[in-house]
């Protein structure tokens, strides 16, 4: 899948793509020995190493608590809470825990991060080293909104998701971007699967690198997809400040209901969020 | 696996052991020990080059063929012809293994089952799952299908069961519960399978292999299929935990779920005093007391126990031998009993008896505690005991007994209108204080009914014992009428 993905970046002739001369020779498909840029931006802007046991730095994060409205829009099924039982820093990882428990008229609950008036801002690599949850109905993510979204409401404001993940597909994440005329089932997206390996048994790293003209979406060292203003349907709103959210929503229309199988409880393990300029 | 794979610490511990034992045995003898087990053991532990010769680490069984060494063996009683290599109908390359299911009454065998055993032995340690391609003639349900039996040990015997199968061709995975026990297996594949619904049919299998996908993951064993479950049993009975599975998620998103022979689990006992667990899952009781079984596999904890309570040295009560047309019984394994309501009617708020009837080792039997009145109840009918002359019960009291000690046993009557109250109920009971009674021991008692001075013996519903907490723990069984 890989391979796939990089020969699809290929075609399209938009990454700065280098390939050993054998490579070339042998070809694309085949090929396993390349080097590919997948980072350009190294001066560290804001990091949270989740070194401090107990509640996440707070001058960094704050919490979305409720339901919202439908479920934060998805028809999720969980309560949003800032207790510890659902988020909580220790032993150098941000742990956030879904926990199936009648909580305030829902059954489960969970947490959602987000930096929003805490830190936002506009282009840079936005990177993020997670253990994702597994099992039906499990929906974590790792993705940004636009700043302004209090007056200038989604799909307007845009929004960024730099890894979306399904439990009931445990080596398949997501990459996507939502805006005017393309969101929700419109926006534009790609997956990138692992081969041999899956999400919910280690740590990856998930990242974007967003300038003017591009945003380029990562996992470890693989560069799978690059959105441009000319892939989107309608105005390109990825040129002002966006904030961080990271959260683990439980159902949804994104992966459907947990089922009987589904385990209790579930966490999504943060081992830290970097953003470079 | 080789020798360098031995921890060191596991050196060390030999040395400090011997250490100990250097007070009581020959000095020159114990340094020989010592100095071989060093030999043995730790010296060459410090060379990386030592390795064990490994055996094969082909992953193929079939693909489009025998792999080398594999056999066929089928099943006593399976239908000998049921399998064969099939070059029309394949998977991928140039054929498949057929399996044909015999119809019900087939002369030729009542199912299809096989082993697949390669005797030379295999090294799976490097691979995580059992993997085929299959279809069928139609949708059916295999019973059994998986590896690790070779009509031997079958120590890493691996099940999955009620596998579905449909008309297309479908990847299977079979998980292995734990790789590293793998270091020389011979049962490489196996399955038994009977007809659907009387009819026969068939069953193709293709690249047959084992696989390292690297997505068969969050493992969660279960022993005693994942409940905890006490059990009352007594010295010497040796019991067999049931339910050992262990539950992959795979690359799919689906779990699945394979019976797994003991050998991959490590038992635990919290109290070897009171039971011990081998490698093979079988409990044996040697003492009195509570003891907790647990397993991990391969470092997890396994979800599920069985707790011990072993009440000690148990002997049952004598069987009854008195002809069932003369007995009304109540509660004996050896008649069929009438119904009853309850043998313990828990009876607020005065009453502090715990217990009930209770399985013991294979015997039933009903041990109460804490007792000071109980009652078992028959109303649902009532009994009419007019042809009877006698009420028999064993009972046993298990702890010592004291002046002023007595068990009362009271026989309540509901009288004419068959029910509770309405003043034509009747009660006697009769007395057995400490001088009649003896400790851990059966005591049987053959009571004639007259000495209860019962009104009416016509709609006999309760049987009560009574012992003002003189006695605590006391054993019953056998409680029946006669004539």
């Amino acid at each position: 899948m890989n391979q796939r993905n990089q020969f699809n970046l290929r075609i399209m002739n938009r990454l700065w793509l280098r390939f050993s001369s054998v490579c070339m020779l042998v070809g694309l498909l085949s090929c396993s020995d390349y080097e590919q840029t997948v980072t350009t931006m190294n001066q560290l802007v804001m990091q949270d190493e989740f070194d401090t046991n107990g509640a996440p730095n707070s001058a960094i994060w704050g919490y979305d608590i409720g339901t919202g409205t439908n479920g934060w829009g998805n028809n999720e099924l969980q309560f949003y809470t800032d207790r510890k039982e659902n988020v909580t820093v220790q032993n150098g990882y941000l742990i956030i825990t879904a926990r199936k428990e009648s909580y305030q008229g829902s059954p489960y609950t969970s947490a959602r991060l987000l930096t929003k008036g805490k830190f936002e801002q506009a282009y840079g690599r936005f990177e993020a080293r997670i253990r994702l949850p597994w099992g039906q109905g499990m929906w974590p993510a790792f993705w940004m909104l636009g700043a302004d979204i209090d007056t200038n409401p989604w799909p307007a404001a845009g929004e960024i998701d730099i890894m979306e993940f399904r439990g009931q597909e445990p080596s398949t994440v997501l990459g996507t971007v939502h805006g005017p005329g393309y969101s929700a089932g419109e926006s534009i997206s790609k997956s990138y699967t692992l081969k041999n390996d899956r999400f919910d048994t280690g740590f990856h790293v998930f990242g974007i690198e967003w300038t003017p003209k591009y945003v380029n979406f990562y996992v470890d060292n693989v560069l799978y997809n690059q959105i441009t203003p000319a892939d989107v349907p309608g105005e390109w709103v990825f040129n002002k400040s966006f904030f961080i959210l990271i959260n683990l929503a439980v159902g949804g229309s994104f992966v459907g209901s947990p089922n009987n199988e589904t385990v209790f409880p579930q966490t999504m393990l943060v081992d830290y969020v970097r953003v470079y300029k | 696996m080789g020798i360098k794979n031995v921890p060191a610490h596991q050196c060390w511990e030999i040395k400090a052991s011997k250490m100990k034992n250097i007070k009581v045995i020959s000095i020159r003898i114990v340094v020989l020990v010592f100095i071989s087990l060093i030999l043995s053991n730790c010296e060459r532990n410090l060379s990386g080059d030592v390795e064990f010769a490994r055996f094969s680490t082909n992953p193929e069984v079939f693909i489009d063929g025998f792999s080398s060494g594999l056999q066929y063996f089928p099943f006593q009683g399976s239908k000998l012809d049921a399998f064969k290599v099939d070059t029309e109908v394949r998977y991928s390359g140039s054929s498949s293994m057929r399996f044909d299911v015999p119809n019900f009454g087939d002369p030729g065998g009542a199912f299809a089952g096989a082993i697949f055993p390669d005797n030379g032995g295999r090294d799976l340690t490097d691979y995580d799952a059992l993997t085929f391609w299959a279809k069928a003639s139609q949708s059916a349900t295999i019973n059994e299908i998986g590896f690790g039996s070779d009509f031997g040990e079958n120590k890493f015997i691996v099940t999955l069961n009620n596998m579905r199968i449909s008309t297309a061709w479908t990847k299977y995975t079979i998980p292995i519960p734990d790789p590293s026990r793998l270091v020389v297996e011979k049962g490489l594949f196996w399955y038994a399978e009977g007809p659907e619904n009387e009819n026969g049919y068939s069953f193709w299998i293709d690249e047959l292999k084992f696989e390292k996908l690297g997505t068969v993951a969050q493992p969660r064993p279960a022993i005693n299929f994942g409940q905890d479950e006490t059990m009352d049993t007594f010295i010497g009975t040796t019991i067999t935990i049931p339910g050992l599975t262990q539950t992959f998620n795979l690359a799919s998103g689906q779990n699945v779920t394979v019976s797994a022979a003991p050998s991959y689990f490590t038992f635990k006992s919290s109290n070897v005093d009171v039971a011990r667990v081998n490698e093979n899952g079988t409990i044996t009781i040697v003492g009195s007391g509570t003891a907790k079984i647990t397993a991990i596999l391969a470092g997890v904890r396994a979800k599920g126990s069985l707790t011990i309570n072993s009440v000690g040295t148990f002997v049952p009560a004598p069987i009854p031998t008195r002809n069932p047309a003369n007995v009304i019984s109540v509660f004996s394994d050896a008649y069929t009993n009438i119904p009853v309501d309850f043998y313990n009617g828990f009876f607020a708020p005065f009453q502090t008896t715990l217990g009930g009837a209770v399985n013991i080792g294979g015997e039933n039997v009903i041990r109460y505690t804490q007792l000071n009145f109980v009652a078992t109840e028959f109303k649902n009918p009532t009994v009419n005991l007019s042809q009877m002359t006698h009420f028999h019960v064993d009972i046993q009291i298990q702890e010592p007994i004291n002046p002023g000690d007595f068990i009362s046993i009271e026989l309540g009557d509901f009288g004419p209108n068959n029910v509770f109250g309405g003043g034509d109920d009747s009660s006697g009971r009769v007395t057995f204080t400490n001088t009649a009674l003896s400790s851990n021991t059966w005591i049987s008692l053959d009571i004639p009914l007259a000495q209860f001075g019962l009104a009416s013996r016509n709609n006999m519903a309760q049987i009560f014992f009574i012992s003002d907490a003189t006695i605590s723990t006391l054993l019953v069984d056998n409680m029946y009428f006669y004539k």
